[in-house]
């Protein structure tokens, strides 16, 4: 095993445009190896764009600021080479992808950053039984049905072969049953233990940091982070909800679908 | 009038039972009174037929090399070069149980229907030198496939290759049938006529890998009986302009088939499809799955019709046509059509033709899959579904890898232009 990393991603002044629609208006922070972040907000506050526009989605257009690991800028890089880079990201809702299986998906992302594609295999199993992925599922096309949970096991899975520097979790808790949550939380704060990983977990509810221990809390509104403390953060949430800080100089929902399936 | 050299002076010619020469003759008379289709019809519209020249072909004379596709396992196998039937063999085992692989004889003039669909299948009942049966007695089950291996290697050859398919009543049988060609410019016309009797169970597998010269104009023909079942599958990889026209009769009741194919379009290519799933009976069951990619600037065209005759009470017919269009310059149309004259039925038809899956893409590229490792990965991927249901197992490998090979020529300026949107 390496020596664990230490690692940075500093966004400063992220201002991001989706459809038309400025999302984030001057994001800032800071998430080095080995910390746990949790990013707070309603819903249409950008928590999603946010994720998204780190780990590069197309069509989330960055307008200023910058995105940057170990001081190097990803902004004009492309997801793979984000990913190269030490960046990873889990989804709400992972995408299907018929006929497309696990392990040749992390065998064609390790072989192309120069890794052993044939360590691969053994690897997946290693993790899977971490996490309680049920070998069986590890034949399955990507998220392809597969429960909630199954899902974030899978992507935990992902995480533990792939090793990166900076995970991104964007509601790592939604539809997930309480086993699951406990087991891939677990696996997380591991890999923060003993690979030094950086985490940004983006939720909407404090009770993922019942399982997920956060040393920072960011709320952010309409777009920008409106106060960042410690865990105290989330449980003085959890009393008063967003009002204390959502102005009323805006709070139009952002609903953004990108994308679709083109073969519903 | 088509003004060529398929004459029916030259039907006469082609040597064969009395009854044959006879039909050969007739079914060439038709053709000489016939105008050579036009993209005016709906059934040709979309497709370069005015481009065909039949002048510019004539039928070969002699066989000249064989396929060299080696398929494993399998009880039987008949080849052509240039349309001549140029070797049969069956395990003693498979002859023993009475099946049947050869020529049409003296006494098969019943066996072999009139498949007029169109002008070209005419021309097949006139031209085709060599017909092959295979015949599967009653109640007899075939192990391991039966091969039809047809080779084109003369340069302007006109070949008119013809199976028949007879599986006798509660009988079994997997049939594949292999096109190749050199690389020379030819035209192939085939027609297969598939005939399940009650009970029995028919996979058929057609594979058409031609020469990037070679015009392909073919016609499958299948009747299903009553608590029969076929799954009858296309996997539609070369040619220049490949047309599969496909019509399947639903004719007994309780009757099954699946149709499940895939094609795969590059550099100048033309894949057409007509499908029509004939429901004549009560209770019948088709299910239709065609998904194709076109790349470069090829295109690809599918059509579809179910008909449901006001008898076929308790129909389920379903049709799936799926497209991947792969590069800005390919084209793919997609017509899928009902026509319904029973109420007591269950249809559903679904049709699409769009890029690679964004979301898709994205999900593999954010784990560190390169764009265009991911691409294929889900190109790949997209056609599994097909792989994974087509009869003659024995064959798959060998699809797969001539499909992975046009998959890893795939085209990128695509993905150039779509990186231009990103962040």
């Amino acid at each position: 095993m390496n020596e664990p990393a230490v690692s940075e991603l500093v966004v400063s002044g992220l201002h991001v445009r989706v459809g038309g629609q400025m999302v984030l208006n001057g994001v800032d922070l800071r998430v080095a190896s080995g910390e746990v972040h949790a990013v707070m907000g309603p819903n249409g506050s950008g928590k999603s764009t946010l994720a998204y526009a780190i780990m590069g989605r197309p069509a989330y257009e960055v307008t200023a600021g910058s995105i940057t690991l170990n001081g190097a800028d990803l902004v004009d890089l492309s997801p793979w080479e984000r990913a190269h880079a030490g960046l990873f990201s889990t989804q709400q809702y992972p995408t299907e992808v018929p006929g497309v299986g696990l392990e040749i998906m992390l065998e064609e992302a390790v072989a192309a950053t120069g890794g052993d594609r044939s360590a691969v295999e053994a690897q997946v199993a290693a993790e899977a039984e971490l996490v309680g992925f049920d070998p069986d599922l590890l034949y399955r096309s990507l998220n392809v049905d597969l429960s909630g949970g199954e899902m974030k096991r899978s992507e935990a899975v992902q995480l533990g072969v792939l090793r990166p520097q900076i995970a991104i979790l964007d509601e790592l808790d939604s539809g997930l049953d309480v086993d699951a949550l406990a087991a891939v939380s677990h696996r997380i704060e591991l890999a923060t233990h003993q690979d030094n990983l950086g985490v940004l977990a983006i939720t909407h509810f404090s009770r993922l940091l019942t399982v997920l221990h956060a040393d920072v809390v960011h709320i952010l509104i309409d777009g920008v982070i409106r106060e960042t403390g410690g865990p105290e953060l989330a449980a003085q949430l959890e009393d008063t909800g967003y009002d204390p800080w959502v102005d009323d100089r805006s709070v139009a929902p952002v609903e953004i679908h990108l994308g679709g399936d083109p073969w519903p | 009038m088509i003004d060529s050299q398929f004459t029916p002076e030259a039907a006469g010619a082609i040597p064969g039972p009395d009854w044959l020469a006879r039909r050969r003759v007739a079914a060439a008379e038709q053709v000489a009174a016939s105008a050579m289709p036009s993209v005016e019809e709906e059934l040709w519209r979309y497709t370069p037929i005015g481009q065909l020249d039949l002048g510019r072909y004539q039928l070969a004379t002699d066989a000249g090399a064989q396929s060299p596709t080696a398929i494993p396992g399998h009880c039987a196998i008949a080849d052509t070069s240039n349309g001549w039937l140029c070797g049969i063999e069956l395990t003693p085992e498979t002859a023993a149980q009475g099946v049947e692989v050869r020529p049409l004889g003296e006494s098969d003039a019943e066996l072999a229907a009139s498949v007029d669909v169109d002008l070209f299948a005419v021309m097949n009942a006139a031209f085709s030198v060599e017909p092959v049966l295979v015949r599967v007695p009653p109640g007899v089950s075939v192990e391991g496939p039966i091969v039809v291996r047809h080779w084109i290697d003369t340069e302007g050859a006109a070949v008119f290759p013809r199976l028949i398919v007879d599986a006798g009543a509660d009988s079994s049988v997997e049939v594949l049938e292999l096109y190749g060609s050199a690389d020379v410019a030819a035209f192939v016309s085939p027609v297969v006529e598939i005939r399940v009797a009650s009970a029995a169970r028919v996979g058929y597998l057609a594979v058409q890998d031609l020469g990037p010269k070679v015009w392909h104009i073919g016609s499958q023909v299948s009747h299903i009986g009553s608590q029969a079942h076929m799954r009858a599958s296309t996997a539609a990889l070369g040619g220049e302009y490949a047309r599969m026209r496909l019509d399947t009769h639903l004719s007994g009741r309780g009757a099954t088939g699946d149709l499940i194919s895939l094609y795969f379009g590059d550099g100048d290519q033309t894949l057409d499809f007509r499908t029509f799933q004939d429901h004549a009976a009560p209770d019948t069951t088709s299910s239709l799955l065609f998904k194709g990619a076109v790349d470069d600037s090829s295109r690809s065209v599918y059509t579809g019709l179910i008909r449901v005759r006001p008898d076929a009470r308790g129909t389920n017919a379903y049709q799936t046509n799926r497209n991947i269009k792969l590069s800005e310059d390919a084209w793919a149309e997609s017509v899928p059509n009902l026509e319904i004259e029973n109420n007591e039925v269950h249809c559903s038809h679904a049709s699409a033709v769009g890029p690679i899956d964004g979301e898709q893409l994205f999900y593999l590229e954010s784990r560190g899959v390169p764009t265009e490792t991911a691409e294929r990965l889900i190109v790949t991927g997209f056609f599994d579904e097909v792989l994974d249901q087509f009869p003659v197992l024995e064959a798959v490998p060998a699809v797969r890898d001539r499909l992975q090979a046009k998959i890893e020529g795939l085209s990128h300026h695509h993905a150039i232009e779509r990186s231009g949107s990103g962040a």
